[in-house]
């Protein structure tokens, strides 16, 4: 096994997937990111669920949804869902996909690369109601 | 069989088939994460960014949506999976982390019945919807 490693691949300190370096600190990242979205979820349903107790109580709620603070949490929110997403579809790769292992450190700078393509007109789409009542001319 | 000192405690611990709940656990964690990626990218575009975001939804809006099965379909299965891969990612991180026996255990307990808690009141919520309620 060890005398067919390519010379190439010797070099690298065995488990750097997950043990030390960028792929840790990804891990780490996708646990974070995991409890954080269960957590809000959890919240989600609670708040949908009062649809069944009266329209005025679902719109009260759904209400702070719209004020400035709550919005910039939502971007938080879509934020931490799509690096949980692609960095998700990273791991399948590296499980699944033959040169997977092999490129796994390109592929984070893939990850993040179209976090931030759909994350800043995303973030300005989000929050042009809240930049407009903070900031806008408009009364 | 062998005259291996090794024998004799070996012998007699693997009577039992071995459970593949990790492997479809494992399985059902990218499976689910595919499909989710579809249902709750797509659940966070409509609602956050299309057609003026969060600012246009209120009980009309909701009871527009669940008129249309597809919808209800959507949610439905979007609840059930993020619930039970979340569920899992959780029981991952409490059997890592918490090392006290009774801990894991109460934590893991919390977490079955709040998960499926959420489970049949959501459930519920988009079975039973009444539009013309208030």
């Amino acid at each position: 096994m060890a005398s067919k490693t390519p010379v190439s691949l010797r070099a690298l300190p065995i488990g750097t997937l997950y043990r030390g370096g960028e792929g840790m600190w990804t891990w780490v990242l996708q646990r974070i990111t995991g409890v954080s979205v269960f957590f809000f979820l959890f919240v989600h349903v609670l708040d949908t669920a009062l649809v069944r107790v009266s329209p005025e109580a679902y719109d009260l709620i759904i209400a702070t949804y719209k004020t400035p603070i709550v919005n910039l949490l939502e971007v938080g929110l879509v934020g931490a869902v799509l690096y949980h997403a692609l960095n998700g579809i990273r791991i399948i790769l590296i499980d699944f996909w033959k040169r997977g292992p092999r490129v796994q450190r390109q592929m984070i700078w893939v990850v993040a690369g179209v976090w931030l393509v759909v994350m800043i007109p995303g973030t300005y789409y989000m929050m042009i109601h809240t930049i407009d009542a903070l900031f806008g001319s408009t009364p | 069989m062998s005259s291996s000192p090794l024998a004799a405690p070996r012998s007699g611990t693997r009577t039992k088939q071995r459970s593949n709940f990790e492997l479809y656990g494992w399985l059902f964690m990218r499976i689910s994460g595919i499909v989710l990626v579809v249902l709750v990218l797509g659940h966070l575009f409509i609602m956050n960014i299309l057609d003026g975001g969060v600012q246009r939804i209120n009980f009309a809006f909701v009871a527009g949506r669940w008129a249309s099965p597809f919808w209800q379909v959507w949610d439905l299965s979007m609840l059930w999976l993020a619930m039970l891969h979340g569920g899992n990612g959780m029981r991952t991180i409490i059997n890592d982390y918490a090392e006290r026996n009774q801990t894991r255990f109460w934590l893991k307990m919390l977490l079955y019945v709040s998960t499926a808690f959420i489970i049949v009141l959501g459930t519920l919520v988009i079975f039973t919807f009444d539009p013309n309620l208030g």
